[in-house]
């Protein structure tokens, strides 16, 4: 880390001594257009993400912890991509959207869209990291909300059964307010997880069309390993460190993670 | 607020982070287990150079291994490696600003007294070639691939379908753009989601409008050259031949690394292709029955007006071998006699290359398409001028920024005016 700042004080590419040029780096960082965009596409990635899976990875995680039929089978298959490495899943989704040669070419027509191709546009290739990173962690979330669910004890919807609660009540008012911790838990991991995002974006999109998807840490990647100037990725990285750090440290100040309540207040 | 768990979440952000950091590094190499390690770029021409290293392994007692790596990395992987003092010891790489800062560190073998102690590998390659190899005026690469115009290409069965001839004039360009839309084919196939595709038409345009020495003032380190006045005319005229659909709709998705825009090509669903010679190597490997019958191939016409000499040629004078100069580089350069050994020369006109050694010529005939072979051949024999492409030609802080700035022109992200200002702004 120290190591980090100290960079982003020089000009570096990689070879040789870095020299040092104070903070030239941070002076370009705060005039960059191409940054400000990058942070913010991070913070809309970082936002959409959440507001995306966690509704999603909470009903399935919840319908998941129950006893119906073929649950287990149908949760199996649903794990899946869990077990899937994020450059596989990218490459895997990258054909699957190729606008010549992919399944599109014969599901477009079929909708009424020949023309199906998400990856030229800007809003479509942006839509399409969130929704490939949706596809590939809802299953852990649900995975987390799981087990949470199974934690909360039977006495409780017992009890709300006897006094008259239906189901959408007892999710409501037993089912949510148990799962507080998970979902803070569950939310951190998004947040940090999506501020630090790269895989997908380098293998499906490599930042573009133009800078469209060169979010924070593609930014830094291109900076850095593509443009050969570390110094300048290492401002952005620390940028980004800040981010993370500053994201987990509200979240855990405002949901009372820290504190550390007893879920079972009331009981 | 919990100071040590905050720490706690800090330190995972960071480990994230770092997790994150190391998914751009390209890996380790093995060195220094006695084996020669020769760093490739892989592609369907490497085939030429696994050869000569079987041919090295078996005929010398040092061993040679050859670690291939995908042409999309290639250079953050060669700089990767450079930079962490596992480099390889011996190369692939396009001369120019490709190998420059490994030369202003010291890395290289300066190979003048190679090429003196070995007179027949100084004659073996045509001058002006093997001149490119040099940094400062000194050698630094040794030639091992065939030379590399950039041209078009084209789909003859397609052509004949439309009823059309291949395009001489620019205006035959703009007649068959239109021809081709009506007959629901996309005239141009363009791999826009690797822009060094899109730098192609900048390349012709502005060599075309404006003539050689537009872009090397740029690459001789001024960059108030991107202000010439052909350089916002190649992008008007891009910008126009875009919204005329001249490349189809979905061209800023489409690869040209992954062979995509070359399938386009092979079927029939684009009629023309802008790309270096190597495509027709590609068309052999992915596609052998179109490239044997239906692929035609023509150099790019002269812009009306234009100032620049309509035979001037864009593309890459080669490819080089450069060696890293770690003291222990005997068998590196006895590799190097390799790639202008009969067998290898023949190995390449095989697989469709047009090699840069001097008796090339009379082995033509034996290349799978003879005349492509010749006609390539005079193209870059008769050339007045032969531009390194422009990303090669311009250091990596400058020419990667640049090539977003044209990839950004292409899908109407930016006007032909601020995409000048935007490139003009680069240093």
């Amino acid at each position: 880390m120290v190591l980090v700042v100290y960079l982003s004080l020089t000009t570096w590419g990689g070879l040789g001594v870095p020299q040092f040029t104070g903070l030239s780096n941070w002076i370009r960082l705060v005039g960059d257009p191409v940054a400000h965009r990058a942070i913010l596409l991070t913070l809309i990635l970082t936002g959409g993400s959440w507001a995306l899976q966690t509704p999603i990875a909470l009903l399935l995680g919840v319908w998941a912890s129950g006893r119906q039929r073929n649950r287990a089978v149908l949760s199996a298959i649903f794990f899946v991509p869990l077990l899937l490495s994020s450059a596989a899943i990218a490459i895997i989704w990258r054909a699957l959207l190729d606008p010549n040669f992919g399944p599109l070419t014969t599901i477009g027509p079929l909708i009424g869209m020949p023309g199906l191709d998400f990856l030229s546009s800007e809003t479509g290739a942006f839509g399409v990291i969130l929704f490939v990173s949706a596809w590939q962690f809802i299953p852990l979330h649900t995975l987390l909300y799981q087990g949470g669910a199974r934690q909360i004890p039977e006495s409780l919807y017992q009890a709300a059964e006897i006094d008259g609660a239906g189901r959408y009540r007892a999710f409501w008012h037993i089912t949510l307010p148990q799962l507080r911790n998970t979902i803070t838990t569950s939310s951190v991991l998004m947040v940090v997880g999506s501020l630090t995002y790269f895989d997908t974006v380098l293998i499906i999109t490599g930042g573009g069309p133009g800078h469209a998807t060169t979010i924070v840490p593609y930014l830094m990647y291109e900076a850095g390993f593509q443009n050969y100037q570390f110094g300048y990725a290492s401002a952005v990285a620390c940028v980004l460190v800040a981010f993370a750090t500053l994201a987990s440290l509200l979240m855990v100040r405002f949901t009372g993670f820290g504190k550390m309540r007893s879920t079972r207040e009331g009981m | 607020m919990i100071p040590h768990r905050a720490g706690a979440a800090g330190a995972l952000a960071l480990l994230l982070f770092t997790a994150t950091a190391c998914g751009g590094d390209a890996g380790s190499q093995d060195s220094g287990d006695g084996e020669m390690n020769i760093m490739m770029y892989q592609d369907s021409l490497a085939v030429v150079q696994e050869n000569a290293v079987e041919r090295f392994n078996q005929n010398n007692e040092a061993t040679a291994a050859m670690n291939q790596v995908a042409p999309d990395g290639y250079e953050d992987k060669l700089r990767t490696v450079m930079g962490s003092g596992q480099a390889p010891d011996m190369f692939f790489n396009w001369g120019g600003g490709s190998i420059e800062p490994y030369v202003e560190q010291e890395m290289l073998l300066p190979l003048g007294a190679t090429l003196q102690e070995n007179p027949e590998m100084q004659d073996a390659f045509i001058p002006s070639i093997l001149e490119a190899g040099k940094i400062n005026d000194t050698q630094y690469g040794i030639p091992l691939r065939g030379t590399q115009p950039k041209m078009i290409f084209y789909n003859e069965k397609v052509f004949e379908e439309a009823g059309v001839e291949p395009p001489e004039t620019w205006e035959d360009i703009q007649n068959l753009i239109d021809t081709f839309k009506e007959e629901g084919v996309t005239p141009f196939a363009l791999g826009g989601a690797t822009p060094w595709a899109d730098l192609m038409w900048m390349e012709y345009l502005v060599a075309r409008i404006g003539g050689h020495d537009v872009f090397q003032q740029i690459a001789n380190g001024d960059s108030a050259g991107w202000k010439d006045p052909a350089i916002l005319e190649a992008a008007q005229i891009i910008q126009d031949m875009v919204k005329n659909g001249a490349f189809g709709d979905s061209y800023a998705s489409v690869s040209a690394a992954d062979g995509s825009a070359s399938a386009l090509l092979a079927d029939g669903q684009a009629a023309m292709h802008l790309m270096g010679s190597w495509e027709f190597s590609t068309q052999l490997a992915d596609a052998p029955e179109f490239a044997k019958n239906d692929l035609g191939y023509v150099a790019f016409p002269a812009m009306p007006d234009g100032e620049g000499n309509a035979q001037a040629v864009v593309g890459n004078p080669t490819n080089y071998f450069s060696i890293t100069d770690d003291g222990d580089t005997d068998a590196a350069v006895e590799f190097l006699k390799q790639t202008y050994s009969d067998e290898y020369v023949k190995d390449m006109v095989e697989n469709g290359e047009v090699p840069t050694t001097t008796g090339a010529e009379e082995m033509l005939d034996e290349a799978p398409n003879p005349d492509f072979a010749r006609f390539q051949y005079a193209m870059v024999r008769d050339a007045p001028t032969f531009q390194l492409s422009w990303d090669q030609a311009l250091p990596r802080s400058v020419a990667e920024p640049m090539v977003t700035e044209i990839e950004k022109l292409f899908n109407q992200q930016v006007t032909p005016e601020e995409f000048v200002d935007n490139v003009a702004a680069l240093q």
